[in-house]
């Protein structure tokens, strides 16, 4: 599915990835933890395609296309969803409205048709309510005005109703409330799928109570340092990163 | 009324300059050296159809041959009218409503300004009076083409406690000035000056509104957004004036634009000049560009790029629509908006 080779990139000039290599096949859900400062956020835009992110070396292929040549839409269209780590405010674009747009765009670039308004109303009625999201705030302008932890949902309530293929999730646990963490993970874990796989970002072993990785990696100065399976994360969780910001 | 008399006289001299302190975004003495012939007779029955026709009882038509209108609402009527003001040919034209809403009365008011692609001069003078209680919204479409040169000034006086509601929405001309200026009573009286610019190409646009509060407890709300591109030119002049002993006037003023290109130019002047102690009055006003993180974010989110960006303009601007208070007239100018922004 995703393929990371050596892949070096600068913001600003200055170098952040520095020849980082991952594989997350069909099918897996990988973890990537990695001290504050490393790289994981950069390597999120990166794949998604943000300006300012210059890639340098190596490359990215989603199922063997190269990813890191198409526009930022393109992508979203080839099944990326990324949900951020600080989600955006869409000032005067109701939710509803923004969604339904990026759905279609997405139908159109992969030359499918559109979904009808009552398609989409019903979709959206069935997934608020799996996500307990109150059905009134989707008709407000996107993310404005939203608490932290309801901008997370908003992420997971986009990513169900576009239903992408490879997802990432930089940090959707944090400053998510104890119950609204089980009800994101819910929603991430029915996405789980033999066609799609999974990005998990995090700082927080919790998080991967709820969604179980196949693998775990430490990211650190700008390369993956370790790799494991799930006791790796039970392990940073006792010990944190020291060794491995030595070895990096 | 300067334009006007320079209009009829065929006399360019007498146009405002740059010299004029009011005029110095919008230099009409410079830019018309000479003045076409006056508008000869326009043919009614060939207009085309109007963009509220399916909202209004009566038309009342401005043009050549056309010079002058009277609306007359009795006290407690009710009625909802279109004005259309038609620029056609090379020519000058120079014409004049006067509106009188009585007592109590209410009226909705669609204007619009429709001009061909010829070099004609227009100028329209409304003279709009309120009574006791009247409310009236007034909304204006202009229209103007390329190489049109229109100056609209509407003077507005209001009784206490009525209530006068506007949104101007422009896509500009060659050059463009509309003009609201209100007498304010206080007295319970309440005013909304809104207004939206949409300039592409080489298109001039300027909102100067000023409003005076005279009196006691009246209430002026205004908030005006814009987009430029190309080497398009807006220019945003609010004032109103607070004069002494205009206690507990409420006055808030906004002014937003989006500057979509390098070579595109925003000129704006918000001016509070309060005489008065007890007051409550503010002003914003910002000048930037589109925000690339939530372009980006859009993107991501499958949009491609020119879409992303039509839907940030159209909703920032939207939000002056959205306070039309006439929900019927919101559709037809979002429509109007959604087509300007799309060619
Ligand atoms: N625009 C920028 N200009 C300069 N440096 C930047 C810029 N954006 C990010 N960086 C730097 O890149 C490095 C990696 O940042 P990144 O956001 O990817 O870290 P992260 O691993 O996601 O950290 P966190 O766990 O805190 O979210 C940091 O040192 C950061 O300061
Ligand atoms: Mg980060």
């Amino acid at each position: 599915m995703l393929s990371i080779q050596n892949l070096r990139a600068e913001v600003d000039g200055k170098e952040i990835l520095k020849g980082l290599t991952l594989d997350v096949p069909a099918g897996e859900v990988h973890a990537i933890m990695g001290p504050n400062g490393a790289g994981k956020s950069t390597l999120s835009y990166v794949l998604t395609g943000r300006d300012g992110y210059e890639v340098t070396g190596g490359g990215a292929t989603l199922d063997g296309e190269d990813l890191l040549a198409l526009e930022p839409n393109e992508r979203a269209a080839k099944g990326v969803f990324l949900s951020f780590q600080y989600p955006l405010e869409i000032p005067g674009v109701p939710a509803l409205t923004f969604i339904r747009t990026a759905l279609n765009a997405q139908r159109k670039a992969r030359g499918e048709a559109e979904i009808t308004a009552p398609e989409f109303l019903k979709l959206a009625r069935a997934t608020a309510a799996s996500l307990k999201i109150d059905f009134g705030m989707l008709k407000r302008s996107l993310n404005v005005g939203f608490s932290g932890g309801e901008k997370k949902r908003m992420e997971i309530f986009q990513m169900a109703m576009l239903q992408p293929r490879f997802l990432i999730l930089d940090e959707t646990d944090s400053g998510l409330d104890i119950d609204a963490l089980k009800i994101v993970s819910e929603g991430v874990n029915a996405l789980r799928s033999p066609e799609r796989a999974m990005l998990v970002i995090t700082h927080y072993q919790r998080l991967l109570d709820y969604i179980k990785p196949d693998r775990v990696h430490v990211l650190s100065a700008g390369r993956i340092v370790a790799s494991g399976g799930p006791e790796l994360a039970l392990e940073l969780e006792r010990e944190g990163y020291d060794k491995y910001a030595r070895a990096a | 009324m300067t334009v006007a008399t320079a209009l009829k006289a065929n006399d360019p001299t007498q146009l405002p300059s740059k010299r004029d302190e009011d005029w110095r975004w919008t230099d009409l003495r410079g830019l018309l050296r000479v003045l076409p012939p006056q508008a000869g007779a326009v043919e009614l029955a060939a207009l085309p159809a109007g963009a509220f026709d399916a909202l209004v009882e009566q038309t009342h038509v401005l043009a050549g041959g056309h010079e002058a209108a009277q609306i007359v609402i009795p006290p407690d009527g009710k009625a909802a009218l279109a004005l259309r003001i038609v620029s056609r040919g090379e020519a000058s034209l120079s014409v004049r409503a006067t509106v009188r809403v009585g007592t109590g009365a209410k009226l909705r008011l669609f204007e619009t300004y429709e001009g061909d692609a010829s070099a004609y001069v227009t100028h329209a003078a409304l003279d709009i009076v309120l009574e006791d209680g009247a409310a009236v919204e007034r909304i204006v479409l202009a229209a103007d083409g390329d190489e049109g040169v229109l100056v609209s000034q509407a003077q507005v006086s209001l009784a206490a406690k009525a209530e006068f509601g506007q949104t101007v929405i422009t896509a500009g001309a060659r050059r463009q000035r509309l003009e609201t200026s209100v007498d304010h009573p206080g007295a319970h009286a309440s005013v909304r000056l809104d207004g939206a610019y949409l300039l592409a190409a080489k298109r001039h646009a300027d909102l100067t509104t000023i409003v005076r509060h005279q009196g006691v407890d009246g209430a002026t709300s205004q908030l005006t957004k814009g987009v430029v591109r190309d080497q398009a030119r807006a220019i945003f002049q609010g004032r109103i004036v607070v004069e002494e002993g205009a206690d507990q006037t409420d006055a808030r003023m906004g002014h937003h634009a989006l500057i979509l290109s390098d070579q595109a130019e925003v000129d704006a002047k918000p001016e509070l000049l309060i005489h008065a102690d007890d007051v409550q009055c503010a002003h914003g006003n910002t000048i930037g560009a589109l925000d690339e993180d939530a372009l980006f974010y859009m993107r991501q989110r499958g949009l491609p790029e020119t879409e992303a960006r039509a839907l940030l303009v159209e909703a920032f601007v939207g939000e002056v629509a959205d306070r039309i208070l006439n929900e019927a007239a919101r559709e037809p100018v979002r429509a109007w908006i959604a087509e300007r922004l799309a060619s």
